[in-house]
């Protein structure tokens, strides 16, 4: 999933500036499931706005809605009644980055702010604890590398590794970060396929990831 | 020959090789590289010239490279892969060649988490295997990545690193045949203090024919004091100074430690010397380049044979 955090209280006071009415809008897609941008979570932030603005002596009102998806047209369609009957200062999205893109292409007079920062497309650990597993390059070749991703998770999407900064499986830049090539080699060894790492791995085509461009998938089969 | 560089040349005739190192400074002083390179002359065979070392912006190796040679000093041109995608390092490379550098250096590079811009966006459009693989296909082929024949073909005398003590240890020895199995000729140790797993390692790599396929120099950095020792100890990933080393330090008066350094690093070189499957040794004196000639001189590899 797509997995993001609220950006702090202090920035989003900061956007919202001396606006008096907006709109909070949440996601129940991958937000909701990392606990950044749910229902729970709107109703988290929109009163510690309104308690914010309050102490600050000026009040501002924040109707709440969250959306099956932002990602989505067709659910971004349910902002509708709001916006027609209430005249917002602005919208904010809790969606991952490309919820507040779909309510500003849907809305173009009104202004939209994220909420989030979208961080990276991964999983959780534990409770709490979330990690990035994929960086979207666009040609998945993981089976490589006993179905684990350097390229998302080696500090240096090493293709060759593991770097001479590998520490007792974890990873020069930190303690707390594991080094991939260090479980990718205890992998392979486990699986009797250590003799697959022993080839060099030549250059990889970026063309697919955003290298590229921005990417578009278009199914033929799909498209009305 | 494959480029004929003087380092090259020490190797092919037998000879006992002997490389030094040199930081670029964080500004646009050349005077600076003259001062630190003028202990290095006729000391070493040729000079590393550090890229963007620590991911600390520093004056371009390649200047520095063509600086060197100017006052008749060989470089080996350090490139990592952090700062450069595959166009600026091929254009790097035949630009490198056409200055009269020879001896390339092949890394992947410290992550800029360390250095003095951490909010830098890296590169690693290609690791430090894969850029060997590039200088072999210029220097073999005559060729790019994209099979673009180059018009004039580069000779490089291809280097890499490797560190023999970081982990997995039993990979290690793999990933040295990988950068051989890319085209690597010449190959420089991490900083060797654990003389044991060093023996360790290159005795696999022996048993596996590894040292009759690239030379191999052992990376020898002298101890300054105990705090240095210690930093490179508990600070340096990647790096092992076992205890004994820091007691030897510890056991004499605190002005004398880097003297004692010394000693401890001339013992490291003489071990090497008799030690199978070492070509040569690269001497990493860290802002100590004044003290290169004392350590070459004590390990009885000066004066340095001369070769054609």
């Amino acid at each position: 999933m797509v997995v993001a955090e609220r950006k702090p209280i202090e920035e989003i006071l900061e956007m919202i500036g001396d606006f008096n009415k907006v709109l909070l809008t949440g996601c129940k897609g991958c937000v909701t499931v990392c606990n950044a941008g749910g229902e729970k979570e709107v109703g988290i932030l929109a009163s510690a706005l309104k308690i914010a603005r309050k102490k600050e002596g000026r009040e501002i009102e924040i109707d709440e809605i969250t959306l099956e998806r932002q990602c989505d047209p067709e659910y971004i369609d349910q902002l509708e009644e709001s916006i027609a009957k209430n005249n917002y200062d602005a919208v904010l999205s809790m969606a991952c980055s490309v919820g507040p893109q779909y309510i500003a292409k849907r809305y173009e007079d009104v202004l939209v702010f994220p909420m989030l920062n979208t961080s990276f497309i991964g999983g959780a650990l534990e409770h709490g604890v979330w990690a990035e597993f994929c960086q979207a390059c666009g040609t998945c070749g993981i089976h490589k590398f006993g179905a684990l991703c350097p390229i998302a998770r080696c500090a240096k999407s090493l293709l060759n590794g593991p770097c001479g900064g590998s520490s007792g499986g974890k990873c020069e830049i930190s303690p707390e970060t594991d080094c991939v090539w260090h479980l990718i080699y205890e992998r392979m060894s486990r699986l009797g396929q250590l003799d697959k790492l022993g080839n060099v791995v030549m250059f990889k085509d970026w063309t697919t990831s955003r290298d590229g461009g921005p990417r578009k998938i278009v199914r033929e089969d799909l498209k009305q | 020959m494959k480029a004929g560089s003087n380092l090259e040349k020490m190797f092919a005739a037998g000879h006992f090789a002997v490389t030094g190192e040199l930081g670029p400074p964080r500004g646009a002083d050349a005077g600076h590289i003259h001062e630190k390179a003028k202990y290095l002359k006729g000391i070493v065979e040729s000079v590393n010239v550090t890229d963007n070392q620590t991911a600390v912006v520093r004056m371009a190796s390649m200047a520095v490279c063509r600086l060197l040679l100017d006052m008749g000093i060989e470089p080996n041109l350090q490139m990592v892969c952090r700062d450069r995608n595959r166009l600026a390092i091929q254009a790097d490379l035949l630009g490198a060649s056409a200055l009269g550098i020879k001896n390339v250096l092949c890394l992947s590079g410290d992550h800029q988490k360390f250095g003095d811009h951490p909010q830098a966006k890296n590169v690693f459009d290609i690791d430090s295997i894969q850029l060997i693989a590039v200088l072999k296909k210029m220097r073999d082929e005559g060729k790019l990545i994209n099979d673009h024949e180059c018009e004039g073909i580069p000779q490089y005398f291809i280097g890499a690193a490797v560190n023999p003590f970081a982990d997995p240890f039993d990979f290690r020895v793999t990933r040295l045949k990988k950068k051989i199995d890319a085209g690597v000729d010449f190959l420089q140790t991490q900083c060797i203090y654990n003389m044991e797993k060093f023996r360790t390692y290159m005795q696999q790599a022996y048993d596996q024919g590894l040292t009759e396929k690239c030379y191999i120099m052992a990376g020898i950095t002298p101890l300054k004091s105990v705090g240095m020792a210690r930093y490179m100890q508990k600070f340096v990933p990647g790096l092992d100074v076992p205890e004994d080393y820091i007691t030897r330090l510890k056991g004499v008066d605190k002005k004398k430690q880097g003297d004692e350094g010394i000693k401890i690093a001339i013992e490291q070189i003489q071990e090497m010397k008799e030690m199978k499957g070492i070509a040569g040794a690269h001497v990493m004196a860290i802002e100590w380049e004044e003290k290169v000639e004392e350590i070459v001189s004590g390990a009885g590899l000066l004066p340095r044979p001369e070769v054609s």
